[in-house]
């Protein structure tokens, strides 16, 4: 595959959830390397948008592409796929019933069908890199909700994926716990990891992303790195939204 | 009561001969129950309607009825359940081996017939696990199987341990209509033998077959009562 393709291409994308239209007509490209920062007010199809790309949410019209390839159909081709595709969510979704261990090496054995002990090896390397090294042993619940998304950071590294997909990973969060998780999340951005981040954290966004996408009412209105988006929005709808969040 | 002492061994034989049929049901609903509640979540049309059509069916007729066409349409339709002579099990099960078919018989009515409730109570602890660990697991790459295998099966079990346990009940005291039915040994038919063969005093007698089924359903309900005090805790 040619470096210079971009990895993650959507081209006129539409969704309908019932008579509502969520995702209109909406292109995007996403380099390799690239972090890509997607913004706007609830109800925006942001998340929607970071959920097609790995088909969690099925579109009706349109192509995604990723690593050159349409996204195929549900089945074991997908499947494949998805292990190549890092995601990170809103409310953890750790396996309840599996120990911090067990949730990150599950992928790595069943899917790779890596040795176990390998898988063990590089999943208490990546545990020790998110800082819970130390909590291995222990099950989901029993972690403050910053150690349960730095656990599900793990995981989804554990796959060793081509592009990771946040979907508002710190909302769920007490406010000090946001910290720890964005730290993570930087590391990763600086080494050169592809990144779709939809996330409410504007100090993230420009200090992180190389561009910033803002979305409105299902539509993908602009797009700018960090500086300019926030300098000079060009948009209405972006220079009311920033007005909004900004101000306090 | 001095009939329970005298035939001791009558009803000990009986409770023997229940209780192997209630093993053998029981493992065979939970095979069938996680089968068809794994149909039913089928992203396959097709599978989904087997799976709804076998609950409805087995769920909503008489158990008397499946038992009927167990001991009767079965031999209509040629078959004496040999796929259930089973080597090995055989030697520990020796009902299950011999020529006379209503052992076997018995387990697939039993096993038909609660299948369809042991599905919908798995079917219910599937709801239970939060849809976002079946997304979690799909987003690492697991496939629809080992997503259930590994992820929701597991959790759902847990959830529905309490009305499992109840179904399992329920088809201990229904087994006691196999009896009727061509098998000839286990606790109900023992007690009626007693009675109408032997002449011995009906209620003595039925008191004797009520504490053989109470001897295993009360033990399996505090079992259950037990499970469901440490799931308590531990959440």
């Amino acid at each position: 595959m040619a470096a210079g393709q971009p990895l993650i291409v959507l081209d006129a994308v539409n969704k309908w959830f019932g008579p509502l239209h969520v995702l209109q007509d909406v292109s995007l490209s996403v380099d390799r390397g690239e972090v890509v920062v997607v913004i706007g007010p609830s109800g925006s199809g942001k998340s929607t948008l970071c959920r097609a790309i790995n088909r969690l949410e099925p579109i009706n019209s349109g192509t995604i592409t990723f690593d050159g390839n349409p996204l195929p159909a549900e089945g074991r081709a997908l499947a494949r796929l998805r292990s190549d595709v890092g995601m990170v969510f809103q409310s953890f979704n750790l396996f309840a019933h599996k120990t911090i261990l067990q949730n990150v090496t599950l992928g790595p054995i069943k899917v790779r069908k890596e040795r176990p002990s390998v898988a063990r090896d590089r999943a208490m390397a990546l545990l020790d890199r998110v800082g819970i090294a130390s909590q291995a042993d222990k099950y989901p619940a029993q972690l403050s909700g910053g150690q349960q998304q730095r656990a599900a950071i793990a995981r989804a590294l554990a796959m060793q994926p081509k592009a990771m997909l946040f979907d508002e990973p710190t909302s769920a969060l007490d406010p000090e716990m946001v910290g720890e998780v964005l730290d993570v999340m930087t590391s990763l951005a600086r080494e050169g990891m592809t990144m779709v981040v939809v996330t409410h954290e504007m100090g993230f966004a420009r200090h992180a992303a190389n561009r910033v996408v803002f979305m409105a009412d299902g539509q993908l209105v602009e797009q700018a790195p960090p500086d300019e988006f926030f300098g000079s929005p060009k948009s209405e709808r972006a220079k009311d939204f920033l007005s909004k969040i900004l101000t306090h | 009561m001095r009939v329970l002492v005298d035939h001791f061994d009558v009803f000990a034989g009986g409770l023997w001969l229940t209780f192997q049929l209630c093993l053998l049901s029981a493992i065979g609903a939970l095979l069938l129950g996680t089968v068809a509640a794994v149909m039913r979540i089928s992203p396959i049309p097709p599978m989904r309607w087997v799976g709804a059509a076998y609950v409805t069916v087995f769920r909503n007729c008489p158990l008397t009825i499946v038992f009927f066409f167990a001991a009767f349409g079965l031999p209509a339709l040629g078959s004496n359940g040999d796929f259930l002579r089973i080597p090995g099990l055989t030697t520990i099960f020796s009902r299950l081996g011999v020529d006379i078919p209503y052992f076997r018989f018995a387990i697939i009515a039993l096993s038909v017939y609660t299948g369809a409730f042991v599905c919908e109570a798995i079917r219910s602890g599937i709801n239970a696990v939060p849809a976002g660990q079946a997304e979690a697991a799909r987003a690492i790459g697991l496939t629809f199987t080992q997503n259930l295998r590994f992820v929701v099966l597991p959790q759902a079990w847990k959830a529905a341990i309490v009305p499992l346990g109840s179904v399992i009940i329920a088809m201990i005291k229904n087994s006691a209509l196999a009896g009727f039915f061509g098998l000839v040994g286990e606790l109900s038919n023992s007690g009626v033998n007693l009675t109408s063969a032997l002449g011995e005093p009906i209620i003595p007698v039925f008191i004797g077959v009520s504490i053989g089924f109470l001897i295993m359903t009360v033990p399996l309900g505090l079992l259950i009562d037990h499970v469901e005090r440490r799931r308590a805790v531990a959440r």
